[in-house]
């Protein structure tokens, strides 16, 4: 309902959506390795930015430089609107020049990683109320109440007191999900989310994240589910090799495409 | 399965565990037991038996802070070998080696008789609040077993910090933890957890690390046994029951680390 009426006020144009997150001109290198060569993206709110492209073409990288896990070596990083301050870290790249900065930002992105990356010595419900106890600064009472609702939302209610060993691939990920969902986050950030699962686990997880997408979340996702993506995203970036290839909502990206490159991807794919 | 646990009564459990083997067992050691108490001398037990657990606390007490300081001293070496400035990784890698490439009992003497007739030759040292203790034996008995334990315990930390896998340090940074909240929440706890199984080892060897400091003129529970030794003549009497004293704090020890490993249930199979 919610994605519905935000699509509209950014199609109709009347009042666009404010940019949630604004990338322009990054530049990623690992040493000699020169991943990313100048990326430009923007996700509006309420929009799901789709990022696709072949293994090595720096789709991870990119969405890892939104929340500086990857410093980029140059270029200019916006999340909502506030742009990321760097400096340069005398070996040719780059280093946030406000620590404080980056650290209030990140709490205020909601990252899933293709590995889950629950903290295992901790229960499901301790992984889901660390960061609003000892980052945001809410109070423990409420900060169970909002876990409490997230956990029955993604369907793990009952294993609130279970750590994260003795829960399957599927079950880490929603929980994953319901830590990043647990600290409000004006962007959902998926890296891979599905790629480490089991085939059969995979259709729970992209059920939560079609939901999310559903009710008009800011997301941004890099997956090899070329299915979901057209069916979830509202705008699709494909990635070749450290460059923008092509964009455009999904119809267009999956539908009609124009690059060669893309086409031959895609032909690989299905 | 759990039914089935509940459905045995006390007796059920008690025969089931009474088996052969362990009744023979169990009469050898009432048999040593009795031969013990009967052919052998005990009468000087109750002129000792204040002077043992004298003997007994400090023994206790000097496993116990130098385990504590010794392991709070460990943290910042393990974590600066890993993630530390060089300045900083290369002292703490050095004091490591040194500690353990060294003999405890010449680093105790080194302290003791070093340190020991060092201090008295500086007046400002002997007019300070802390001479009253500087001249007692205990300090030099703790300082030594406590960088003891910091060395070697270093060293697993260091191990310990850099197994922690990479994803959970980058999750806490992923949501915005700083440095020192991801090392609080995360880092040092995953850390400790790992080592450990590594460090109730350590402190079972701490223990039996103790009675160097009999050496020292310090009265532990060894040196209340050869006290006993040398004025009643009496030698595997005191040796028996010392060694009876050392395997009860053994057996604690290895309890209680058992009940904080178990605090975090391990991955099933």
């Amino acid at each position: 309902m919610t994605a519905t009426k935000s699509d509209a006020s950014i199609e109709t144009g009347g009042k666009a959506a404010a940019e949630a997150i604004h990338i322009e001109n990054l530049h990623k290198s690992f040493g000699n390795l020169h991943v990313l060569k100048g990326v430009s993206l923007s996700a509006r709110d309420g929009e799901v930015v789709a990022i696709i492209g072949g293994s090595g073409s720096g789709k991870s990288t990119l969405l890892r430089c939104i929340n500086c896990l990857e410093n980029p070596s140059s270029g200019l990083i916006r999340v909502n609107g506030e742009e990321i301050r760097l400096k340069p870290d005398g070996h040719g790249g780059s280093v946030p020049a406000d620590r404080r900065q980056i650290e209030r930002i990140r709490s205020r992105l909601g990252m899933v990683f293709q590995s889950f990356n629950l903290w295992s010595h901790m229960t499901l419900l301790e992984n889901v109320i660390e960061v609003p106890i000892h980052v945001l600064g809410v109070g423990r009472d409420e900060a169970v109440a909002v876990a409490e609702k997230l956990l029955e939302r993604v369907g793990l209610a009952d294993k609130r007191n279970v750590y994260p060993a003795f829960m399957s691939g599927g079950q880490q990920q929603r929980g994953a999900i319901a830590r990043a969902l647990a600290i409000q986050p004006r962007v959902m950030l998926f890296d891979e989310p599905t790629s480490a699962l089991d085939p059969e686990l995979v259709g729970e997880v992209l059920k939560v994240i079609a939901d999310l997408a559903q009710e008009g979340r800011t997301m941004v996702l890099v997956t090899h589910e070329m299915k979901f993506a057209r069916r979830v995203a509202t705008h699709v970036v494909y990635l070749y090799n450290g460059l923008v290839e092509e964009e455009g909502p999904p119809e267009q990206i999956f539908g009609a495409p124009k690059s060669e490159r893309l086409k031959q991807f895609l032909r690989n794919i299905h | 399965m759990s039914a089935l646990v509940v459905n045995v009564t006390t007796r059920q459990r008690v025969l089931g565990w009474l088996q052969p083997h362990r009744i023979v067992l169990i009469a050898i050691a009432l048999a040593i037991v009795v031969c013990a108490a009967v052919f052998m001398r005990w009468d000087w037990i109750p002129n000792y038996a204040w002077l043992a657990v004298q003997g007994i606390w400090r023994t206790i007490w000097l496993l116990v802070v130098s385990v504590v300081l010794g392991f709070m001293l460990a943290v910042p070496l393990g974590l600066v070998q890993v993630t530390g400035p060089i300045w900083l990784a290369v002292p703490a890698r050095t004091f490591c080696t040194i500690i353990r490439g060294t003999p405890l009992l010449l680093q105790l003497w080194l302290l003791y008789f070093g340190l020991g007739a060092l201090f008295p030759q500086f007046p400002w040292i002997r007019e300070s609040f802390l001479w009253p203790y500087l001249r007692q034996a205990w300090p030099y008995g703790v300082l030594a077993l406590t960088l003891s334990y910091a060395g070697y315990e270093g060293e697993v930390m260091r191990g310990a910090f850099a197994g922690v896998p990479r994803g959970q340090l980058e999750a806490a940074r992923a949501f915005g933890m700083s440095r020192w909240k991801i090392l609080r929440r995360v880092w040092l706890p995953q850390a400790t957890y790992r080592a450990l199984p590594t460090l109730a080892g350590e402190t079972v060897l701490q223990l039996k690390a103790t009675p160097l400091v009999a050496t020292i003129t310090m009265v532990d529970i060894f040196s209340v046994s050869s006290r006993v030794r040398q004025e009643t003549f009496i030698v595997y009497e005191p040796l028996l029951l010392l060694a009876l004293v050392y395997m009860t704090i053994t057996a604690i020890l290895v309890f209680l680390f058992r009940k904080l490993e178990a605090r975090i249930p391990a991955r099933p199979g």
